[in-house]
């Protein structure tokens, strides 16, 4: 099935339809350096309603713009333009995909209806501060995509606890959800080990955090 | 290199002392095209000139013609997403930093003083830091990082704030797609930048207008990427640029102007004191608000040959 395409701001953003049947959406978010998967990962087959997976910036079928200037900010920008396409979506992020699904659990509380965070790549980013000041140059021979900036920029990000932290209580103050984030991801870079801490966070299993958002999200939509 | 004339959009109206650069030219930043410009004579010992956000480098037209004519080659260049330069699909701090480099690179590899304004300040320092053999002498004119300063207000009341801030964002990342910069009269355009420029003469501004924006059929447009806006909000803790600045690799004068205005930073030379480098030094200005080299281009001008050369 070929993919939407949706505009955010000059790119052109490729949402793939992996499961088509209605119910309450998921939204997967690839690794970094990675694409959407071209059908749905087993672990998300029992999922109750449609499942779509989006290509980030730079990445698989979306747009590979010149000169770099990746942020996990923009990202969760092109996670919301799917939202803005989807409505609401359950979302289960991998590596840096589960960075930009925190933030976008903070940033849109009510469109985003559980953010499921998994191991994968680009999970830690640059860490909890900035290290020696550096200016990312790609190799020459490197081919888009994945866009090289978007390996580089994305790679070395400075992702503070606090920062992370404040995200969680933006989701749990506003989302009116007794859950909205999931740990489920073995590799707990700084953090995540701060989303961990915040209270009603817990480490599951991703079928257990899958079977507690379907529930809320199936509950949700009848009403 | 190309004569400056074809570029502009019109022809500049009379701003005294004001002066177009002598030759422009461009820079590939991967795939970004950088508007470059100079003034002075092309075999002078060069200078680099970085404007702030939000400006573009004819900013300069009256303090550049300083630097040139006291003997330097004065090279400025305006941000992506600035000016004349390409808009981008991303604007982030590290690759204005980047774009920096490049521009940089295309006067050659000898270590040169750097002048930055503002946010180009920041940027330029991070490039020293990350490049120290490439800068000899560095004058930040009044973007000197100070301290966050976190309004005094309860949990639930953060709560919100952060909420309209984020959403308040991503609402409008939903139309950039859409955005046009709104025309007006050359008047109008002046006017809208007065705001954010309030102890800037009109007469400064409609020139501005003359050389930094364009005249599409409907009205004139700053040419500045409509997708490009002022605060927002990230993981960047000015903290860790101030922490750093007392390894900073070259001898720096620091530039303040005190007047609170709202383009300007706030910095007070106590809040960055027990943060400099040795030898730095720190000039305050009592009158001068954020545009120092705009209300008092000869005063800056000698204190930067002063320390340049």
């Amino acid at each position: 099935m070929g993919a939407l395409q949706l505009r955010h701001n000059k790119v052109l953003l490729a949402l793939h339809e992996l499961e088509s049947r209605g119910g309450p959406p998921l939204l997967f978010l690839h690794g970094l350096g990675e694409r959407a998967p071209a059908e749905t990962p087993s672990e998300l087959r029992g999922w109750p309603g449609a499942v779509y997976a989006l290509d980030f910036t730079g990445h698989g079928e979306s747009t590979v713009p010149s000169g770099g200037g990746y942020t996990a900010e923009v990202l969760m920008a092109d996670v919301d333009a799917a939202l803005a396409h989807l409505g609401s979506a359950t979302l289960v992020g991998e590596g840096l995909g589960a960075y930009v699904a925190l933030l976008c659990a903070g940033a849109r509380p009510k469109l985003v209806r559980g953010a499921v965070l998994c191991d994968g790549p680009g999970l830690a980013g640059g860490g909890a501060r900035p290290g020696t000041p550096q200016i990312a140059l790609p190799e020459p021979a490197a081919v888009a995509p994945p866009d090289p900036f978007a390996l580089l920029e994305l790679g070395t990000d400075v992702r503070p606890p606090d920062y992370a932290s404040s995200f969680v209580r933006q989701a749990t103050h506003l989302s009116g959800l007794e859950r909205p984030i999931f740990v489920c991801a073995v590799e707990r870079p700084d953090w995540l080990a701060a989303v961990l801490a915040e209270p009603g966070v817990e480490a599951c299993e991703l079928d257990d955090a899958l079977a507690q958002c379907a529930a809320v999200a199936v509950r949700e939509r009848a009403r | 290199m190309t004569a400056i004339g074809s570029r502009s959009s019109a022809e500049p109206v009379a701003f005294p002392g004001a002066r177009r650069p002598d030759r422009s030219r461009r820079v590939d930043a991967f795939g970004v095209g950088l508007a470059v410009v100079e003034w002075g004579e092309p075999d002078a010992p060069p200078l680099l000139l970085a404007h702030g956000g939000f400006d573009f480098a004819g900013t300069f037209d009256v303090f550049a013609p300083l630097l040139a004519d006291a003997g330097w080659r004065v090279v400025s260049w305006d941000h992506r997403g600035h000016g004349d330069s390409d808009h981008s699909a991303l604007y982030a701090w590290h690759a204005d930093v980047r774009d920096a480099l490049a521009v940089l690179d295309s006067i050659g590899p000898r270590p040169l003083p750097i002048v930055a304004h503002s946010k180009g300040g920041g940027v330029c320092m991070q490039l020293a830091e990350a490049r120290p053999h490439r800068v000899s002498r560095f004058v930040n004119v009044d973007g000197l990082p100070s301290k966050w300063r976190h309004p005094d207000v309860a949990e639930h009341e953060r709560t919100k704030l952060l909420d309209s801030e984020l959403s308040g964002w991503l609402d409008w990342r939903r139309k950039t797609a859409e955005l046009a910069r709104k025309a007006g009269t050359a008047e109008e355009l002046a006017e809208r930048r007065g705001r954010m420029n309030p102890r800037l003469s009109r007469e400064w501004l409609r020139y501005l207008v003359s050389v930094g924006a364009r005249r599409d059929a409907d009205g004139w447009r700053w040419k500045l990427d409509p997708s490009l806006r002022f605060g927002g909000f990230g993981p960047w803790r000015p903290d860790w640029s101030l922490e750093r600045m007392r390894a900073f690799p070259a001898p720096l004068l620091a530039v303040l102007g005190l007047v609170e205005e709202e383009m300007g930073w706030g910095t007070r030379p106590e809040a960055v004191e027990p943060f400099l480098p040795r030898g730095s030094r720190v000039v305050a200005y009592e009158d001068s608000g954020h545009f120092l080299h705009i209300e008092h281009p000869q005063r800056i001008a000698n204190l930067v040959l002063e320390f340049v050369s």
